[in-house]
Formats: C-alpha cells, sequence, structure tokens
C-alpha cells in the first residue's frame, strides 16, 4: 500500500498519558501508554471498568471530554502525528480515515432522522450526493447484511431492533472506507444471539476490507474470537499483551491469571467449587502508583512489586508487566475453592406453579408475555431462567412476586398454601418469603436513603425487629454479605456496583426467604464482582436453604449456580429439566442456538448454530410451534400448524418439540455444543 | 456467620462530599446565584432593618414640599403628599418579601402533595385530579383573587392563599412528572414487597428523590409570587394603605406619569423589576447546579 519499504502502522501510541481535570486536580487515566496496531490487523484492548479502555479509544481522534487532556506522548495514525493537526486536518482525519462503533446504538443513531439520511449525510460529506449517495448506502445496507435497505433506509432508528441498530451504525462507521475502525464494546447491550450476528459480521467484514480494528470490551472470549492480538489494561497501564491465543491459554501477568479465573467455564458448577475472585478494588483514578498497580491485590507481591514499577517484559513476541511473569500462573487463589457439599434430601416443593399466563392488551391486541407455565422448585434449589429479551423471564419473575397480576386460571401455591395473584393480598409472611435482588442496584436502592436505614427498614418490616434485636441482626446480616460497619453509613452512589448488589442481597435475605428471585444481578458488574457476588449467591444459599429463581442472559453463570433450567421463548418454556441435562443435551433446537450464540474462550471452532432474524412480536406470535420461524431443525408443515407438547422426553426433563427425543440426539452428536 | 472471604475496604470516594453539600458548592461557583443571591440579600435587608437607614419617615407627609423632583435632599424626589420616595422603596420591600415567600410556600407544599399523589397512583385518581387542577389553572389569578377577596375580604392572608393556590397546580405538574418517572424505579418495587403502606413510600420513598425539580420550580415561582403580588397591590386586591408597598405607590402615583412626575413610578417599578430579575438568577443558579 504505501511505497515505503516498511509499512506503516495503523495507530501508534507512544507513552500516552491523558489526565482528567475533577475538582481542580489533574487525575492520571492513561499513564504511558504504549501500543501499536499494524495495518489490517484487529487488536483487542480489556479490563475492567474504570482502567481506561474508553479513554483510549476517545483519545485516538481527540475526542476527549472538556477535563480530559493529553499530557505526554504521541498518537499516530497511518504515520500522521494526530497531536500535531489543526482543527480542520483532525476533522478530516475524524471523517475520513478513523470510524467508531460504540455501545449503544440506539444512542449512537438520530432518533428524528431516517436512517436512509442519516447516512447519506456521510457520502454527501465526502462529496457524492443525490441518486449516487442513496444508491452507496444502500450498497452500505447491504453490506452488513440487512436484507431489506430499500426499506430500512425509510425507517427511523427506533423502528429497529437493537442488532439492526448496531449494523447501520457499523454501516455509517464503514461508510468512508476508514483505514481504522474502533468499536467500544459494540455488542455489550444485546442478547447472546444477536451478538453472534454483529460479531459474525464483523469477522466477515474484516476479511472484505483493509481496515485495522480496535476492539474494547470487557468480555474476554468475544475479544478472544475477535481478536489477533490482545492488550490487557489495569489502571491505565499496559500489563499484558501478546497474540490472543497465547494471552488467553498462557497468561504471563497475575491480573489475567485472574481475571480468568473469575470466569466459570467448562461448565463449573456450584457444588464443585467457588469461583476465584480478585480481591481490593481498583486503584481510584489519579492515584499515586508506586511500584506495580496491581501490587495490592496480587498474592504474589512482594516488597520490590511495592516499590518499584515493573518494566514490560518482551517475552517473545509478547509483553509482561510483572517481576514474577515466570510464575505468575502459580497465582494463589484468593477465595477457596472448597465447598461444603449439602446433602439435599427430596423436600417438597417450596413453589408450584400452575398454568400461568399474562395476557397485556396492547393496541386492541393480546400480548401474551407469559403462556402456560407450570414448574416446581424445591427447597435449597436454584431454577435458572434463560432465553432471548422478550421471552417472558422477567414479567414471569414479576407474576410470582405478585408485582404483576396473572390472568385467572393459573395458580402459584407457596409451601402448598396458594398465593393471592395480588401483593396487596398476599400476608406479610408470604410476603417476606419471596423476595428480590433486581438487575440493577441503582435503580433498587432508593439513592436517597442511607445503606443502614435501607437494611434497616427491611429488617423492621419484614423481619419484624426493632431496637437491639435489629441492630444484632443488622450486623449480622452485613457481616453475611461481606460488608463492614464503614459501608452502613454512606448512600448507595458512594458505593462501587458490585458492593451495591451485596446491599441489595442483604435486604431481600432480610426476612428469611424461602425464595429469592435474581434478575440478571450480575449483568452489569465486571466479571471479578460477578465472581464475588456468585459466590456469595452460593454461600447463602448452602447456609440458609433458600431457593433461587435466576436469570441471566450469561449461560455459563446460569450453568454455575442452577439445578434446573427452564428455557423460555416468547412467554412459554420450550425446555425444562435439570441444569446437566438441558447443557450437556439433547437439548430443543432453541437451546442448542442459545449455546452455540456464546463465545468461548477455548477456540474450539464447531459448527455454529446461527438464528435469523429478530424474536417475533408477542401480539402476533407465530402459529403450531413458535419457534418454528427461526428454527434451524424444522421438519415440515406440522412446525406450522402444530403447537407441540411439552413432553417428558427423560424423568425430568421436557422438550417442547416435534422431534423425538432420540431423533434430536442423533442430530446433535453431528454438533457437539460444548458451552462456555 | 463466618466470613469466607476477606471484607472488601470502603472504597475512596466514600470521603467525596454528599450529594447536598455538592450542590452547595456549585451553587457557591455559580456567578449567576451569587449576583441573584446579592440581590435578593439587599432587599432582604431593607426589609429588615430599612428604617434604620431611610433617611426619612416613610410615612411622613410633608404637603410643602409635595412632588419635589430628585434632589440632594430627596435622592427619588417625593410624591403627592410629600413622603420621601427613597425612603418609601427602601422600606417598601417588606410587604412583598413576606406575602411572596409565603405564598410560594403554600404553592409548593399544596403543589407537591398533589403532585406525590396523582403520580404515585396514576390511573383514575390522576385523571381526574389533574384534569380539576387544569381547570383551575385556566381561571386567571386575578378573578380568582376577585372572588377571593368578596368572600374573605381585603388581607395579606387573602393575598396568600389566593397566589398559594392559584400557583399551587403549576408545581403539581412537575412534581407529578417527577414522581412518574421514579415510580418506575426498582427501589419503589421493593418497597412494596415489603408491604409498606402508600404514604411512606410518597413521602419517604419518593419525596427525597424528587427535591431537586422542586427546589427549582420553588425558586421560579417566587419571582412569578414577587410579581404577582405587586400586580395585586397595584389593583387594589392586596396590601392596602398606607404601606410604602411597591406595587401600591405605583398604583397611587401612575396618574402622575403624564404631569411629567416620573420618580414616583420609576424608582418603585425598578426596585420591583430587580427584585424579580434577583430572584430568577438565584432561580438559574439553582437549576444549573441540580442539573449538572
Amino acid at each position: 500500500m504505501t511505497s515505503s519499504a516498511k509499512a506503516k502502522n495503523a495507530l501508534e501510541l507512544t507513552d500516552l498519558s491523558v489526565a482528567y481535570r475533577v475538582a481542580g486536580r489533574n487525575r492520571a487515566v492513561l499513564r504511558n501508554l504504549s501500543l501499536t496496531i499494524g495495518q489490517g490487523e484487529a487488536y483487542g484492548l480489556v479490563g475492567e471498568s474504570g482502567c481506561g479502555k474508553s479513554t483510549v479509544a476517545l483519545t485516538v481522534v481527540r475526542y476527549l471530554p472538556r477535563n480530559g487532556s493529553i499530557t505526554g506522548g504521541a498518537i499516530s495514525l497511518d504515520g500522521q502525528d494526530v497531536m500535531k493537526l489543526d482543527a480542520e486536518a483532525l476533522r478530516r482525519a475524524r471523517a475520513e480515515s478513523v470510524s467508531m462503533v460504540y455501545q449503544d446504538p440506539g444512542k449512537a443513531l438520530n432518533p428524528s432522522i431516517r436512517v436512509g439520511r442519516q447516512l447519506t449525510e456521510i457520502f454527501e460529506l465526502g462529496g457524492v450526493s443525490g441518486q449516487a449517495a442513496t444508491d452507496r448506502a444502500i450498497a452500505m445496507l447491504n453490506r452488513v447484511r440487512i436484507s431489506d435497505p430499500v426499506s430500512v433506509m425509510q425507517r427511523y432508528p427506533h423502528q429497529l431492533s437493537g442488532g439492526m441498530q448496531q449494523r447501520v451504525a457499523i454501516a455509517m462507521a464503514l461508510a468512508n472506507d476508514p483505514s481504522m475502525l474502533i468499536l467500544d464494546e459494540p455488542t455489550t447491550g444485546l442478547d447472546a444471539t444477536v451478538e453472534a450476528e454483529v460479531l459474525d459480521l464483523i469477522a466477515q467484514l474484516r476479511q472484505e476490507l483493509s481496515a485495522s480494528i480496535l476492539f474494547i470490551s470487557h468480555n474476554l472470549a468475544v475479544v478472544s474470537n475477535m481478536c489477533d492480538r490482545v492488550g490487557v489494561l489495569y489502571a491505565g497501564m499496559l500489563v499484558e499483551e501478546g497474540p490472543t491465543e497465547v494471552v488467553f491459554n498462557d497468561p504471563r501477568h497475575p491480573y489475567t491469571v485472574a481475571l480468568l479465573r473469575c470466569l466459570p467455564r467448562g461448565g463449573q458448577r456450584k457444588d464443585q467449587g467457588r469461583l476465584d475472585t480478585i480481591p481490593g478494588f481498583l486503584p481510584g483514578i489519579g492515584t499515586d502508583i508506586k511500584g506495580c498497580a496491581f501490587a495490592d491485590r496480587c498474592a504474589l507481591a512482594d516488597d520490590r512489586c511495592r516499590s518499584e514499577l515493573p518494566p514490560l517484559y518482551d517475552l517473545g513476541g509478547r509483553l509482561s508487566r510483572c517481576f514474577h511473569h515466570d510464575k505468575a500462573q502459580a497465582l494463589p487463589r484468593a477465595t477457596p475453592s472448597d465447598v461444603a457439599a449439602a446433602p439435599k434430601a427430596a423436600a417438597a416443593p417450596v413453589l408450584r406453579v400452575a398454568g400461568l399466563n399474562k395476557t397485556y392488551a396492547s393496541h386492541g391486541h393480546a400480548l401474551r408475555a407469559v403462556k402456560d407455565v407450570s414448574l416446581d422448585l424445591r427447597p435449597g434449589e436454584t431454577l435458572g431462567l434463560v432465553g432471548e429479551s422478550g421471552s417472558g423471564k422477567t414479567t414471569f419473575a414479576r407474576l410470582l412476586l405478585g408485582l404483576v397480576p396473572p390472568d385467572e386460571g393459573g395458580t402459584i401455591e407457596l409451601e402448598g398454601k396458594a398465593l393471592a395473584p395480588r401483593l396487596e393480598n398476599r400476608s406479610d409472611d408470604q410476603i417476606k418469603a419471596m423476595q428480590i435482588v433486581f438487575q440493577n442496584p441503582d435503580s433498587a436502592l432508593n439513592r436517597s436513603h442511607s445503606i443502614r436505614h435501607l437494611i434497616g427498614r427491611a429488617l423492621k418490616r419484614l423481619a419484624g425487629l426493632s431496637g437491639k434485636a435489629l441492630e444484632a441482626r443488622l450486623n449480622d446480616l452485613v457481616r453475611s454479605v461481606r460488608l463492614t460497619d464503614r459501608h452502613l453509613a454512606v448512600k448507595p452512589r458512594q458505593l462501587s456496583g458490585g458492593l451495591k448488589q451485596r446491599v441489595a442481597i442483604a435486604r431481600a435475605f432480610a426476612g428469611d426467604p424461602r425464595i429469592v428471585v435474581c434478575d440478571e444481578p450480575t449483568s452489569a458488574l465486571d466479571v471479578s464482582v460477578q465472581a464475588a457476588i456468585l459466590n456469595l449467591l452460593a454461600d447463602l444459599q448452602s447456609k440458609e436453604d433458600v431457593s433461587y429463581i435466576f436469570i441471566s442472559h450469561d449461560l455459563a453463570v446460569v450453568r454455575y449456580l442452577s439445578d434446573k433450567i427452564a428455557v423460555l421463548y416468547l412467554g412459554r418454556i420450550m425446555e425444562l429439566g435439570p441444569s446437566e441435562d438441558v447443557f450437556s443435551g439433547p437439548h430443543h433446537p432453541y437451546t442448542e442456538a442459545l449455546l452455540s450464540a456464546v463465545p468461548k474462550l477455548d477456540q474450539t471452532e464447531t459448527a455454529r448454530i446461527r438464528l435469523d432474524g429478530e424474536i417475533p412480536s408477542a401480539t402476533n406470535p407465530p402459529s403450531g410451534c413458535v419457534f418454528h420461524t427461526r428454527c434451524p431443525r424444522k421438519i415440515g408443515p406440522i412446525c406450522e400448524q402444530q403447537e407441540p407438547p411439552l413432553s417428558e422426553a427423560q424423568p425430568g426433563h421436557s422438550i417442547r418439540c416435534h422431534i423425538p427425543y432420540a431423533e434430536l440426539a442423533r442430530l446433535q452428536k453431528a454438533v457437539v455444543t460444548e458451552p462456555a | 456467620m463466618s466470613a469466607v472471604q476477606s471484607t472488601s475496604p470502603v472504597p475512596d470516594d466514600t470521603r467525596r462530599r454528599g450529594p447536598l453539600a455538592e450542590v452547595f458548592y456549585s451553587l457557591l461557583r455559580s456567578r449567576t446565584f451569587l449576583v441573584g443571591l446579592a440581590i435578593v440579600l439587599f432587599w432582604v435587608a431593607c426589609a429588615l432593618f430599612g428604617e434604620h437607614f431611610a433617611p426619612y419617615d416613610p410615612l411622613a407627609d410633608d404637603i410643602i414640599n409635595a412632588l419635589a423632583p430628585p434632589s440632594s435632599e430627596h435622592w427619588f424626589g417625593t410624591d403627592q403628599i410629600g413622603r420621601d420616595v427613597f425612603s418609601r422603596v427602601i422600606v417598601g420591600s417588606r410587604d412583598i418579601l413576606t406575602v411572596a415567600p409565603l405564598a410560594t410556600l403554600l404553592a409548593t407544599v399544596a403543589g407537591t402533595a398533589l403532585g406525590l399523589i396523582t403520580g404515585y397512583f396514576r390511573g383514575l385518581v390522576d385523571d381526574v385530579v389533574s384534569r380539576i387542577l387544569e381547570a383551575f389553572m385556566a381561571i386567571p389569578v386575578v378573578i380568582v383573587a376577585l372572588l377571593a377577596i368578596v368572600a374573605l375580604g381585603t388581607s395579606k392572608t387573602t393575598v396568600i392563599v389566593v397566589i398559594g393556590l392559584s400557583f399551587a397546580p403549576i408545581i403539581a405538574r412537575t412534581v407529578r412528572s417527577a414522581v412518574l418517572a421514579e415510580r418506575e424505579l426498582d427501589y419503589v418495587a421493593a418497597a412494596q414487597l415489603r408491604h409498606e403502606s402508600a404514604l411512606h413510600t410518597m413521602f419517604v420513598e419518593i419525596l427525597p428523590n424528587v427535591i431537586p425539580p422542586i427546589l427549582v420550580e420553588t425558586t421560579v415561582r417566587l419571582g412569578y409570587a414577587i410579581f404577582a403580588v405587586a400586580t395585586l397591590s397595584f389593583m387594589g386586591f392586596g396590601i392596602q394603605p398606607p404601606s410604602p408597598d411597591w406595587g401600591l405607590s405605583i398604583s397611587n402615583n401612575y396618574g402622575m406619569i403624564g404631569g411629567g412626575f416620573w420618580w414616583t413610578v420609576l424608582f418603585d417599578a425598578l426596585a420591583i423589576a430587580s427584585l424579580v430579575i434577583g430572584v430568577n438568577l438565584a432561580a438559574d443558579g439553582v437549576h444549573g447546579a441540580l442539573n449538572d
């Protein structure tokens, strides 16, 4: 491409330092960061939130917020020194050579302008107008595999699904054939099935285009599937870098080692051992760091690590910023793995749900959010609820809790007694027996109240305690979720996400519940924090014999915690059975597709099953089997005409499919889906 | 209960200031707010201590010097019965600065309660109450004032009640929309899952979180209330003579402008304008500080 002998690198950061000015002081966010992305290379940047990943992306095009400034170093884009560009040249660079795709496509697209106009605008900036611009826009949408580009051009962003919006955002980013594409968590808000599609698209585009990619993600598995090389960022410093496969299979920095251990992998389950965690916290931005930034959280750290900044050791094609890089994998566990196996007696079900339905009226149509759901749950058991968004998981949970009244006819029985459909008509005992940990602690914890008030009020109302007894129980409860007295006086916003979620868990456990609904409790958390919360939930369960209804889109997390799985699609149970049976198969084709969509760290490339299109609207579900429109194993007209029954294929394992169990087993043997 | 894992330390940011302190500090950095506050405080000082530094007794007449133009003796001139306009302007802030804030307070309390109820219960309660409030908002303040005066007689209390009740629906509307958003948050569902009463949920759970929009609306309303009090006084419905109230003075003297005696009206008008501007600047500052 270039006439010079040495091809120019697409991006070169040299000793880059960036600081944000907060409360009158410059606080370092990136510290002497150097990295290089070659032509056509895909470079992944991983790390926990707050370590500076997004700042890197913004800095490349000098697009920092007003209080941010580059305090040192150089950025070179295609051999051009970005720091020396004047306003006009910078504008041209942003318009022509670098493109960005952000996490939330809904916010990246202008809600009041049609998709077509937003696309043609980009070509007009490049001097193409009229019909030519329209043609190129259509070509661009074709390129991102949008099947009906002409009609999509006429639509507004809100009329597209999340996956389609992200495709449009990618089309816009690619419009000017940029040499550098920056993807900042491009699939984080999407369902696993949609994520898989978008990642496939990016992988295909990589082969068609020459663009180099900077791929930022907290999801190690996604990066491992997408990138040639990966850099691990910690407290604004590069701590490890190397070819993706090498780094993830043979990490040489304790932080990378610890991060990888936090993930439930290889079908790990709660009764086989606890997940490892990373103790402590990321240093706050702007903290003075002497020595290794990770030393405070590292069990391998010695005096030298605390006083002297380790250099980036070159270990032959890979780098590690650790004095002990040779023995990084010997990092001792922060959390002992052993668990006391709780012997489980076959007790009577604590919860029994039969024929539960919920229909909403939506513009004159009936929207069946939950249809004919029956299941039961034993004490100390976890039921995992999985399915794409819109499958009715959360509605089902809210029906159980009484926050939403179900349609007439269905029954919910708690310990043998029928529950009133509405919360107001349930007794105090029934209410305290079923509690919830919400997905987003910022919404679930009243931001005006102190942690003491939040937990104390729950103890007062649910456990009926007051005075000294309340105080004593409060201290117990706080300790059992591993918070300390120091946390009690503060307001939720002064705590990190993981600590907030612990408060929410303490609150749910205040009245010694029989059942706790966990609605995606870890989806907003970093992996190290997620591991700690999952361990906590598992510990509390074995101690208190509480049952969980665990909703998550992360199948590895569901598998770790669940004894039983229910797979929901359009409000119907498609598959229900013991966790191991559902994961190991044979399973429903929908479950098969869900499992196949999950990006895996161990790159065992299997034939993948992709679901086409979106989950159909619940106001107008497909006839027959509701999954037939997307089913990769559809057998014929019977699927379109008759809804298959949820039939017990094996004791305790039911599948709603026309394909006989033995046939499913034979079909799926060919494709061994190994879950994450 | 044994801890399996060492307890996590409180992260650094617990040492950060609380949200209220943060708002306070950002107010102190806001030039708009400080200028507005200075103007308002100036008039508050006049209301409290005006008679001590006013050069003349604001009520003492001096017929011989009636309608004297501004001079070194009478900086703002004298009115038709020879009262010193400068002294009257200084002391004239007293009534307006008691009546307007009290009216605003009444409007805030009533409006907040109504907004919480309509926003929390939604449905039928909201439909009925909101329609009534809208009907109320459609009636001009002056008409309400006339009716109230017929019923209750002229007094400061009447003015406070009339303005307070006329502004309550406006505040209720602001509070309602804030409550509607809060109600969707999971902490309200969590309160229901503890069988909390509606009153507890409204006033202990939701109210503290809608204080910022209420504060902004209150400061904005205060500006309008000052204007409304002055208008009612001007029309003779509010504060009664011989109070040196600004609106009342303008009302008594505006017939003189034609005769060239502009000073009897101008300074009172400027006083009203400056107070309204001061309050609005402060309101702007509060709005900025709370929405940063």
